[in-house]
């Protein structure tokens, strides 16, 4: 019961980072599709920091280079959304589809060539951080505290004061809801919406390096990270573009995920014989039956996916 | 007047096909360079040379027809996604489909020794019910198609390793050979595998595919329900103003193109090119690929043959590259690239029609001067 | 002593690919006075005003401000220099609130942090200073109209703007509403500010303004004091030509009932309540009736019930004797509904199709077009277009290859009449069909709508222009909150007692 609660709380907070980063962007009015990619980039850009960091970097040093790796690569990697989508007015779904398969394609490309060139028998797309783990993570009994839960609370306090309460975040919703309106008092769109996507690189960026440190101690890159981009967006719509339904609709999620990684601590789930492959499925089934009752009546930003064209008033 | 060349769509369409491909090329060649400067040329012609590395002529035809195996089930995801995006819909499932397809074509094959044809329609049939899922979701509940597509492809792809894991060869993790327990359903070569210095593989598949692609074109430009199906894509509420059934003709659609993606595992995996592994953990790239396939064809059916031709072209090119160095997964680097090009095909068209529009503009003003001139000369 | 110009923009010349929007024009406007800009539809002033404000850069010309030259990149340095303006199109956020759409873009902030109790203090100063009522508190999509603008004009106040741009500010306005502006324009002027008022309506020039400065298809045509002058001396400089207000039309001969509608009513889809509420009417042959209100009292919702595009929550819809209440939107067509939709670009056409496609677009399935193999006819598809192309003179590039999108809006509007006409209907249903439209082009649809009457069949007009529903119909009936609160003989009735309708001042509970 414990593991659950703590799994729960692992996938929640990936969920909730990569879902508050897609509320972000579309609150500027910018569908990222390509969270999924900017994750997997994020992952990257943090496995390849706790590899190379100096020997005996370990705890709060190697947490926040850590971070701070995921955030630059993720960032950098978003701003790719960035320029074909607000410079230049692509087709924001292709564009988002083909991050996430350049985001994966190119993370499995980086990281086999390191492995071949350290050793040309090694082919794999696997990077393996099992001591650094260690620095993420604090036993308390038997319960495993991960850093990742914190930083995903700290990240919706943040998203919630930032959208409410500031400056910035008005401006910002009214890029996604008007932008005509937010040109006419001297907004800059492009800005406000640049600034959407980056900060959604940021979360994004968060939670691929918290999806990867969540249960296992390697990752294989040709993997990606299983469609959890898009989980996230299904709980940002389940969470109608607000940060604290956000939160709840991640622990729901996150509840399910968790299942297909402990269901057999359960001694009623495993009497039912089920096989595995169903608790995977699970999140994806539970997802797409709760979008069904829930998009109807949707209360997305109004001009999300539309380039915005200073030209036409 | 003299008509701009550079005016007609088929022609832009070509340049910027053309530009993202080479563009493409080049980022992949450039990423080669950084992982290792030494090799990065020859591995970038690799992939381009593909079967053309090898040196014999017969070594060379058979390769084509792997190639070719390959591209039909590519050329059948990249119409599924063409097919729904002239309806407005971006099918992003179409590689759940296609996984569908293989699952019934794979288990009634083996599990049921179906002949060929009943398979082939069992498979069409599996990716037109995901299909229909997907478009019923979204017409009736307003799901996002791209986010239930991705949902349904994860589903698919656990639920057939579950499936098929009951066919599955007691040593490895790969589902039995076609060619020993499946034998009826062997799609039929009808003696084409001669052409390609007899490639056990090839099959009516790869006709069948560009038939396919030619009906598709012919429906869409010259039938009515191709008419309301683009109509349907153009301007929703204009369909809908004239009486279209628009939530029928989005379902219809997307149950067709969930066919056409079904039908494409079903035309890969019973030539016994391959066998099926119960244990994947990501979805197959075919579906991803067409829909690179289908931008970079410029929408069009016809356009898409060759793109997906190209597309294959490169992945199977990819294989070839040295292993001491590159991976062959640059070649999915590239097709991903191509993809994010293709994003700005649109603008880059907008921005060639306004260049023509400026010139054109420019020398009507420089005509009017001068007969203004002229006339202002024949008053004096 | 010489006048002070708080705004002077002389020689002003704009182009876009193919026209010249501004050519060589010059405006001065005085510190303190209301000074009006009149024109038609693309005679220019928008594109002058956007020029003021920012938006475009002028090709010529130069603008000052207090007789120092300025130079306008953008709607920021128009902010700065103190110029406002109220769009057309309101500029507002829909699911913010009054005081958030006030505040935007100037937010009283410390290190970032919005200080709303500051700004709400500040509004309700400004708010009471000039009559300008508003909840800061409620949202935008909560409120009427008219508060909607005046938070637009609160947006200038908050910026201790100057000099205030009215664009077209009365189209969406009851007329007592419009009085209403007046004053509040009439106010803000005594107190100092500069307003330019743009309108195409001669009475409110002459109410209101101090001066009128008139455009002509994008040339200057003059300034004249508005005391000097009469409505009638306006309109030539206007049109360029004494144009005939009144639409030619003879006696009304209703016959038999088209079209009947008992207790309709229909859901809206921006609240919980019926856009449409119990509405009963008919239409007969032979007649042209008109919806008439302010826009957003249930027109469109009643539009959709009748046409099919929204499901009718109650009541019954008869056609010709035929219950067609729940009949989808082809059936509806086929038994001779034809509808010429309010916002041709959103229903009224497929852009990307040619034009020849967008003419079929309500027959392309009869066996004329499409065979029996499902293939269509484009043999005859062409032949149809070139007959509706000749006959209803619709102008466009290429013939009936044309693209739609790239067909001027007179054009692309002919071309909806042309289909929905040539259907041969029993009942049209026009909604503001001379939306947007130049004066010729008003008059030609005008024409057709009255030919169609006079040939037996039952029109619906839908319009918010009062001269188009003093002109056109043979019955007025006035929508109010979903409700029709009166039926008038527009022979009989006055512009203001239509008003007075339309604000729901007034209502006949006769009918209901």
């Amino acid at each position: 019961m414990l593991l659950l609660v703590q799994y729960t709380l692992v996938f929640a907070s990936v969920l909730m980072l990569v879902a508050l980063g897609g509320c972000f962007s579309e609150h500027s009015g910018v569908i990222n599709l390509g969270l999924e990619g900017i994750m997997v980039i994020g992952a990257l850009g943090g496995a390849l920091m706790m590899r190379y960091a100096p020997e005996g970097t370990v705890g709060f040093p190697l947490v926040m280079l850590t971070l701070i790796a995921a955030i630059v690569f993720a960032m950098a990697y978003s701003s790719l959304l960035g320029v074909a989508c607000i410079n230049f007015k692509a087709d924001q779904t292709i564009v988002g589809t083909a991050l996430n398969l350049m985001g994966t394609a190119g993370a499995t490309v980086i990281v086999k060539a390191i492995n071949t060139a350290e050793d040309v028998n090694n082919v794999s797309s696997t990077i393996q951080y099992i001591d650094q783990k260690k620095s993420f993570i604090v036993k308390i009994g038997d319960f495993e505290f991960s850093w990742f839960m914190l930083i995903a609370f700290i990240g919706l306090a943040i998203a919630y004061i930032v959208l409410y309460k500031t400056k910035f975040g008005l401006r910002l919703m009214a890029c996604g809801e008007h932008p005509q309106a937010a040109d006419s008092v001297g907004i800059n769109v492009y800005k406000m919406r640049w600034a959407g996507v980056l900060i959604s690189g940021v979360y994004g960026g968060l939670g691929g390096i918290c999806y990867i440190l969540s249960g296992v101690s390697e990752w294989k890159f040709e993997n990606g990270v299983a469609g959890f981009g898009f989980l996230a967006l299904a709980v940002m719509i389940f969470g109608q573009w607000k940060p604290t339904r956000i939160a709840l609709a991640a622990l729901l999620f996150g509840m399910f995920r968790a299942l297909s990684n402990v269901y057999f601590g359960f001694d009623f789930l495993m009497s039912m014989n089920i096989p595995g492959s169903v608790y995977n499925m699970m999140p994806y089934i539970i997802s797409l039956i709760i979008l069904a009752f829930t998009s109807k009546k949707s209360r997305a930003p109004k001009a999300e996916g539309i380039p915005y064209d200073k030209g036409q008033r | 007047m003299k008509k701009n060349i550079l005016k007609n769509n088929v022609v832009q369409s070509l340049i910027a096909s053309l530009s993202c491909i080479i563009l493409g090329l080049f980022i992949g060649y450039v990423v080669l360079l950084f992982i290792n400067p030494e090799g990065a040329w020859e591995a970038i012609i690799t992939v381009i040379k593909n079967f053309f590395t090898y040196t014999k002529h017969e070594a060379q035809l058979k390769n084509l027809g792997n190639t070719l195996v390959k591209t039909a089930p590519l050329l059948m995801c990249a119409l599924s996604v063409l097919f729904a995006y002239k309806v407005g819909l971006f099918n992003i499932g179409a590689a759940g489909q296609y996984v569908a397809g293989t699952c019934a074509a794979l288990y009634a094959a083996l599990a049921w020794h179906w002949s060929w044809l009943p398979c082939m329609i069992f498979a069409i049939a599996s990716g037109a019910v995901l299909g229909a899922i997907v478009g019923v979701l979204k017409s009736y509940c307003n799901v996002n198609e791209v986010i239930s597509g991705i949902m349904l492809n994860w589903i698919s792809l656990y639920t057939t390793n579950m499936i098929l894991n009951n066919v599955k060869e007691p040593t490895s993790p790969y589902t039995y050979q076609m060619a020993s327990h499946g034998r009826d359903a062997v799609l039929p070569s009808l003696g084409i595998e001669k052409l390609f210095n007899g490639n056990k593989y090839v099959s009516i598949a790869i006709p069948l595919s560009i038939l396919i692609a030619i009906i598709i074109a012919i429906v869409l430009d010259k039938t009515k329900f191709g008419y309301e199906l683009k109509a349907t894509g153009n301007n929703k509420n204009a369909a809908k103003y004239c009486g279209m059934a628009e939530k029928r003709n989005t379902i219809l659609s997307l149950i067709i193109a969930g066919g056409l993606a079904g039908l494409g595992g079903s035309l890969l995996y019973q030539t016994g090119f391959e066998q099926w592994l119960c244990t994947a953990s990501s979805v197959p790239g075919m579906g991803f690929n067409g829909i690179a396939a289908t931008f970079l064809g410029g929408l069009d059916p016809i356009g898409t043959i060759f793109a997906s031709y190209f597309i294959q072209h490169i992945t199977t090119g990819g294989a070839y590259v040295d292993k001491t160095m590159y991976c062959s997964q640059i070649s999915d680097l590239i097709s991903a690239i191509i993809i994010y090009l293709c994003g700005f095909v649109f603008f880059l068209k907008y921005a060639m029609n306004k260049a023509i529009a400026a010139r054109e503009e420019k020398k009507a003003l420089k005509e009017k001067a001068i007969a203004e001139k002229a006339s202002e000369g024949g008053e004096k | 002593m010489e006048d002070q110009y708080a705004i002077e923009m002389l020689g002003i010349t704009k182009r876009f690919p193919g026209i010249i929007a501004n050519d060589n024009i010059t405006l001065r406007v005085k510190k303190g006075e209301i000074h009006a800009l009149l024109g038609e539809n693309g005679a220019g002033k928008s594109t002058l005003m956007s020029v003021l404000f920012g938006l475009y850069q002028p090709e010529e010309g130069i603008i000052k401000k207090d007789g120092v030259e300025v130079n306008i990149k953008n709607p920021n340095d128009a902010n700065a220099l103190g110029i406002g303006m109220v769009h057309q199109h309101f500029k507002l956020v829909e699911c913010f609130t009054v005081l958030d759409n006030i505040i935007m873009g100037v937010e009283p902030n410390k290190f970032g942090f919005l200080q709303k109790k500051e700004a709400h203090d500040k509004v309700m100063a400004l708010s009471e200073k000039y009559g300008l009522h508003v909840d800061p508190d409620a949202l935008i999509e909560d409120i009427t109209v008219g508060m909607q603008q005046r938070t637009e004009i609160l947006k200038m106040l908050y910026r201790e703007n100057e000099i205030l741009i009215f664009d077209e500010p009365t189209a969406v306005l009851t007329p007592q509403e419009i009085d209403e502006l007046m004053q509040i324009m009439k106010n803000l002027a005594a107190e100092g500010k500069s307003i330019l008022f743009i309108s195409h309506k001669l009475n409110e020039i002459m109410a209101v303004a101090d001066r009128c400065t008139v455009l002509r298809k994008g040339k200057y045509i003059g300034t004249v004091n508005t005391k000097d002058t009469t409505m009638e001396e306006l309109s030539a400089m206007m049109v360029g030509r004494n144009i005939n207000f009144k639409v030619d039309k003879d006696e009304c001969k209703p016959g038999d009932v088209v079209l009947d509608v008992k207790n309709l009513s229909v859901a809206s889809k921006l609240h919980k309540n019926d856009a449409v509420k119990n509405v009963s009417f008919n239409v007969k042959r032979g007649e042209i009736v008109c919806i008439a209100g302010i826009d957003g009292n249930g027109q469109t919702e009643l539009v959709y019930g009748l046409t099919g595009l929204a499901p009718v929550s109650n009541g019954k819809i008869t056609l010709c004797g035929k219950d067609i209440t729940r009949a989808p939107i082809r059936k509806r067509n086929l038994l001779g509904i034809s509808h010429i939709p309010e916002d041709r670009h959103k229903y009224g056409l497929v852009l990307d199709y040619s034009l020849e496609d967008n003419l079929v677009l309500q027959r392309y399935f009869e066996p004329e077009f499409t065979d029996k193999a499902g293939f269509l006819r484009r043999k005859n598809i062409r032949k149809y277009a070139e007959r509706l192309i000749e006959q209803y003179d619709v102008r466009s590039g290429q013939g009936p290859v044309t693209i739609a999108r790239s067909m001027s809006g007179g054009n692309q509007q002919k071309a909806i009449v042309a289909r929905e006409i040539d259907k041969d209907p029993e009942l049209l249903i026009a909604v503001q069909p001379t939306r947007g439209l130049d004066i010729g082009a008003i008059e030609y649809i005008h024409k057709q709508l009255v030919a169609q009457r006079d040939s037996g069949k039952a029109v619906l007009l839908v319009s918010l222009e009062l001269d188009e529903v003093m002109d056109v119909p043979d019955r007025i009936l006035v929508m109010y909150e979903g409700e029709i609160v009166g039926e008038l003989d527009p022979k009989k009735t006055t512009e203001e007692e239509l008003g007075l309708y339309m604000a729901g001042a007034k209502r006949d509970e006769v009918k209901q």
